[in-house]
């Protein structure tokens, strides 16, 4: 059976590229090439994937409304294949080589910040779809994931409102995790949680061993407060975790679990029946009742051809940027990436949660929080959502030397990094 | 509060004034709590439900924690649902009418979070306290000390006035105890510490830290300290145990992994790059036997092994009679050319089976744990990981000392020319011999699809720890094998808690490279003529 899906899935491929080339040479002058820019190989592949397929229908669908400034837009598809060194070189080739007008993609922070001074040097726009653990604004980079204020934060206060006071910051060895659980700290610490209440914790890429952690989890939650693990292991690693969790007989409601990393894509390999009840925090949940989403995910299921096939937090923040970047486009009249770069600084587009995204002038976009709770169907359950927007920080108000921070792309300031205090602009590009 | 405010305000079809009718007010109230979108009020209705003594409450939490009491959304009623092709198959619980088959989007479920749960556990928990199965009273009365409620002490007396089951007995009276701590009479603290003496239960620990730390009287801190010194030390001793117990088990694993390359690097010399992927095709095939009969997974992960053992062999004689039986004797072409392979083997899985990981269920009798005492509970996947490894190490042994196969193992191992003048035919037993240590690697693929992500990269995670454990514990020796690989893993779990697990590993890298320095033939160095070749 997986043999022939794979191989269909194959010749639909050969035949997408094959349609590519073909349209690339008998329209070369007529089209906006749009880049994307995502792992389709490699350990990244798993989640990356998804979003080259979703950025092919988005541009698909906005063919069919007849285009962009009377052109058709054409999705030019490179494979960085999970290896940062190689997003560098692809976003040079979909720059200075396809001439794209706008790139869509990257999924760690690493490979974000080995393509940033490209997209600087060669003054082109990326559009970066994942919550990331902030303390960055560039110039080129427009940010549709979550900050933390907009997922990390949140999720920790909901778990306050529950009752928590003991606090598990476990995390996968690299940047975006330490980052986060610095902020973290900084944010229990000044809402006066003790350090003896925080236990931090990290592990390799992969990690597949996980009973003494788990173990020890399970000690540090029996001190009689009430104990929660905010886990931002990423990737693969998470299964075997969460395997443990259920094995060793921990509960949702003894100690839960919220993540940051695990989504509907995540759980579609799992047995979720023990995990009911574990949270995550997000900004789009597939199970929201909305319109838009209804007709997104119906609009995904088509064009993937399957009905099995869930859609995630990602895909909407993609949804949101190439939304975004169009109405940009025809607000500014042409492609050209200053003009679009200025234009897209207080663009609004709807949301699939019912609301509306505005463009923030630090680069960042306003997104309502949710918290939801795991299913046995592999959905989440919303148990919480912000009243309002919040709007994303680029530097965390919990973090001495960024606190001080803001970031503004309007002119007169057209800062990255502007200190408030010293009322200077580092000069950094970003 | 405010959140489930927003939450009320987020879910459409909000619910008005449900129409119920038991005949008595305040349960009627409790259902349209428990119909209620506001978790909190929720939480309500399932504490009045269970105030109420409704002779269904048991059967109604139960619906609500596993889905099957829904809201019928025509009539705003409560149903029990089941799921169905067509849709649900509904029947009204209050009169019993069979309302037909509705769509799913018709019956909507009654959605709960952590408090409502929690909360229906407690509930079930303190109904539990009257069954008639003396095991569910222990873990009702087990569940209510893990979570101290003076609410709950009443039900706890009269509980005891009648219980006689010991085992239920004794707990209740530990649960009674820990609640006598907070006595005003300090004789009554006194006894209760006394009574207490020994118990591992957290809850009974916090209880009496907290009594050491702040009560009134000297004597009775004194003596709540004195016997939290005594529970400390089983605690630790217990702890030792069972960082015992996760280094035999995540040294098992490794002793797996590591088994079948004692005999093709060990036995024959070949470095076989490939081997982690032998591994990956063991746990591949556990996968597509579990894909051909999804509803018995635990006979299809014993019929794996065998099959796994299978395939992997063939591939692994496949390997041998294809490619490396043109390299014997030069090592780096060896090394490049099963490197290569193992690349091909990766590429097959990702083409013809799919470039994501696969999910492997664990059958039934491999989840779970079993509680030796409050802190000292061992998981039952890693117990029988632990007792396979052992099985498969001993029947390697026994084939390499007690069969013909392993006599010309051992012969053509030891000196090559003179087996052959002795009649064995190198050239078979070569094939063979690779074929049983691929196949030994096969074996373990089944036991680690129980453990981690079957995917593409399955091998490449376990091709670096082979090796370490196989010339930590001298090439060419089986038992060496089995130490080294056990204390590798128990070196790592004592290692963790102190440095965490990214330093553990790198500490046990550094160590095993200082050894080889000081004893280059490993733990067990092979003796004799065998030594030299």
């Amino acid at each position: 059976m997986a043999l022939v899906a794979n191989l269909k899935k194959l010749s639909l491929a050969l035949a997408a590229a094959g349609a590519l080339t073909a349209s690339a040479f008998a329209q070369a002058e007529d089209t906006i090439k749009v880049g994307v820019l995502h792992s389709l190989s490699g350990t990244m592949a798993i989640s990356e994937t998804t979003l080259k397929d979703t950025m092919l229908m988005l541009i698909d669908e906005q063919n069919k409304k007849g285009g962009l400034l009377g052109k058709k837009l054409e999705a030019v598809v490179v494979d960085p294949a999970s290896n940062w060194p190689l997003f560098a070189e692809k976003a040079r080739e979909l720059i200075a080589k396809e001439k794209v007008a706008a790139t869509f993609g990257c999924w760690t922070s690493v490979s974000r910040k080995s393509v940033l001074p490209v997209f600087e040097e060669l003054d082109s726009l990326l559009f970066y779809p994942v919550q990331y653990e902030g303390e960055e604004s560039s110039k080129n980079v427009f940010y549709t994931g979550a900050a933390p204020n907009q997922q990390a934060i949140p999720a920790v206060d909901y778990l306050m409102d529950q009752g928590v006071t003991r606090w598990v910051l476990a995390g996968t060895d690299y940047v975006y995790p330490r980052t986060t659980n610095k902020i973290l700290e900084a944010y229990l610490k000044a809402k006066g949680v003790a350090a003896d209440d925080i236990l931090i914790n990290y592990t390799p890429f992969g990690h597949s061993d996980w009973q003494s952690i788990v173990a020890d989890i399970k000690k540090f939650g029996s001190a009689g407060k009430k104990t929660a693990v905010v886990s931002t292991i990423n990737g693969d690693a998470n299964v075997p975790f969460y395997k443990e969790l259920g094995n060793q007989g921990i509960a949702a409601t003894d100690i839960p679990v919220v993540a940051f990393s695990v989504g509907e894509e995540e759980l579609s390999g799992i047995d979720t029946k023990p995990l009911v009840g574990h949270l995550a925090a997000w900004n789009y949940f597939m199970s929201v009742e909305d319109d838009a989403n209804d007709a997104f995910i119906e609009a995904w299921q088509k064009f993937i051809g399957s009905d099995n096939r869930v859609t995630n937090d990602p895909m909407e923040a993609h949804y949101i940027g190439f939304n975004m970047w169009v109405k940009a486009v025809e607000k500014a009249g042409t492609t050209d990436p200053a003009a679009v770069g200025d234009a897209l600084i207080g663009v609004a587009v709807p949301n699939l949660t019912g609301g509306y995204s505005a463009m923030m002038p630090n680069h960042h976009i306003t997104k309502p929080v949710l918290i939801g709770e795991i299913q046995d169907d592999g959905q989440f359950q919303v148990v919480s959502k912000t009243s309002g927007l919040v709007a994303g920080d680029a530097w965390s108000d919990y973090l001495d030397g960024s606190k001080d921070l803001i970031a503004d792309w309007r002119a007169p300031l057209a800062c990255g990094n502007y200190n408030v205090k010293t009322a200077k602009c580092s000069g950094q590009n970003f | 509060m405010r959140f489930a405010l927003l939450v009320l305000m987020l879910l459409p079809g909000l619910l008005s004034a449900a129409e119920i009718e038991t005949g008595d007010p305040a349960l009627d109230a409790a259902f349209a709590q428990i119909m209620d979108n506001d978790f909190d009020v929720k939480a309500q209705g399932v504490d009045a439900l269970v105030a109420s003594g409704h002779p269904k409450a048991v059967e109604l939490l139960n619906g609500l924690q596993d889905g099957s009491l829904r809201r019928y959304t025509r009539t705003d009623r409560l149903v029990w649902a089941i799921d169905g092709d067509a849709g649900y198959a509904i029947r009204d619980v209050f009169s019993g009418e069979d309302l037909g088959v509705e769509s799913s989007r018709k019956v909507r479920k009654l959605p709960i979070n952590n408090t409502v749960r929690g909360r229906i556990d407690a509930a079930l928990a303190s109904l539990d306290l009257n069954s008639p199965d003396p095991a569910r009273r222990l873990a009702a009365v087990g569940a209510m000390l893990a979570k101290p409620d003076p609410a709950a002490i009443p039900q706890l007396r009269t509980l005891l006035a009648s219980e006689t089951d010991p085992a239920v007995r004794a707990l209740t009276e530990i649960a009674l105890a820990v609640s006598r701590l907070g006595n005003s009479d300090a004789d009554e603290r006194l006894a209760a510490v006394d009574a207490l003496a020994g118990r591992l239960e957290p809850t009974v620990r916090n209880a009496l830290q907290a009594t050491a730390d702040h009560d009134a009287d000297p004597a009775v801190r004194e003596a709540a300290q004195h016997q939290l010194n005594l529970i400390q030390q089983q605690v630790d001793h217990y702890a030792l145990l069972e960082t015992l117990f996760f280094g035999l088990s995540a040294g098992s694993v490794l002793v797996l992994a590591a088994i079948g390359l004692a005999i093709t690097f060990g036995v024959m010399g070949v470095i076989n790059m490939a081997h982690g992927e032998l591994i990956m095709l063991g746990a591949y095939t556990t996968y597509l036997i579990q894909q051909a009969m999804p509803s018995l997974p635990g006979v299809s992960l014993l019929l794996a092994i065998p099959a796994a053992f299978v395939v992997s062999g063939l591939a692994g004689i496949g390997i041998e009679r294809g490619v490396i039986r043109f390299l014997y004797g030069r090592p780096l072409e060896t090394l490049l050319a099963t490197f290569g392979i193992s690349l091909v083997l990766q590429q097959l899985v990702r083409t013809l089976i799919s470039p994501q990981n696969v999910p492997v269920e664990n059958p039934e009798f491999m989840s779970g744990l079993w509680q030796i005492n409050p802190v000292l509970s061992l998981t039952y996947n890693r117990l029988y990981i632990f007792v396979f490894s052992l099985i498969v190490f001993a029947a390697l042994f026994m084939v390499l000392k007690k069969t013909r196969l392993g006599l010309e193992v051992r012969a053509v191992a030891q000196n090559r020319a003179m087996a052959r003048a002795m009649g064995v035919r190198s050239a078979r037993v070569d094939a063979l011999t690779f074929g049983l240590g691929s196949g030994i690697a096969g074996v373990a693929g089944v036991a680690l699809s129980q453990l981690t992500n079957v995917g593409p990269n399955l091998g490449q995670s376990y091709i670096v720890d082979s090796f370490m454990v196989v010339v930590f514990g001298g090439v060419g020796n089986l038992w060496g094998t089995l130490v080294a690989g056990l204390s590798l893993g128990v070196a790592n779990k004592i290692l963790e808690p102190w440095s965490g697990a990214v330093l553990a590993k790198i500490l046990v890298l550094v160590f095993i490279i200082l050894f080889i320095q000081k004893r280059s033939r490993g733990l067990f160095p092979q003796k004799g003529r065998a030594a030299e070749g």
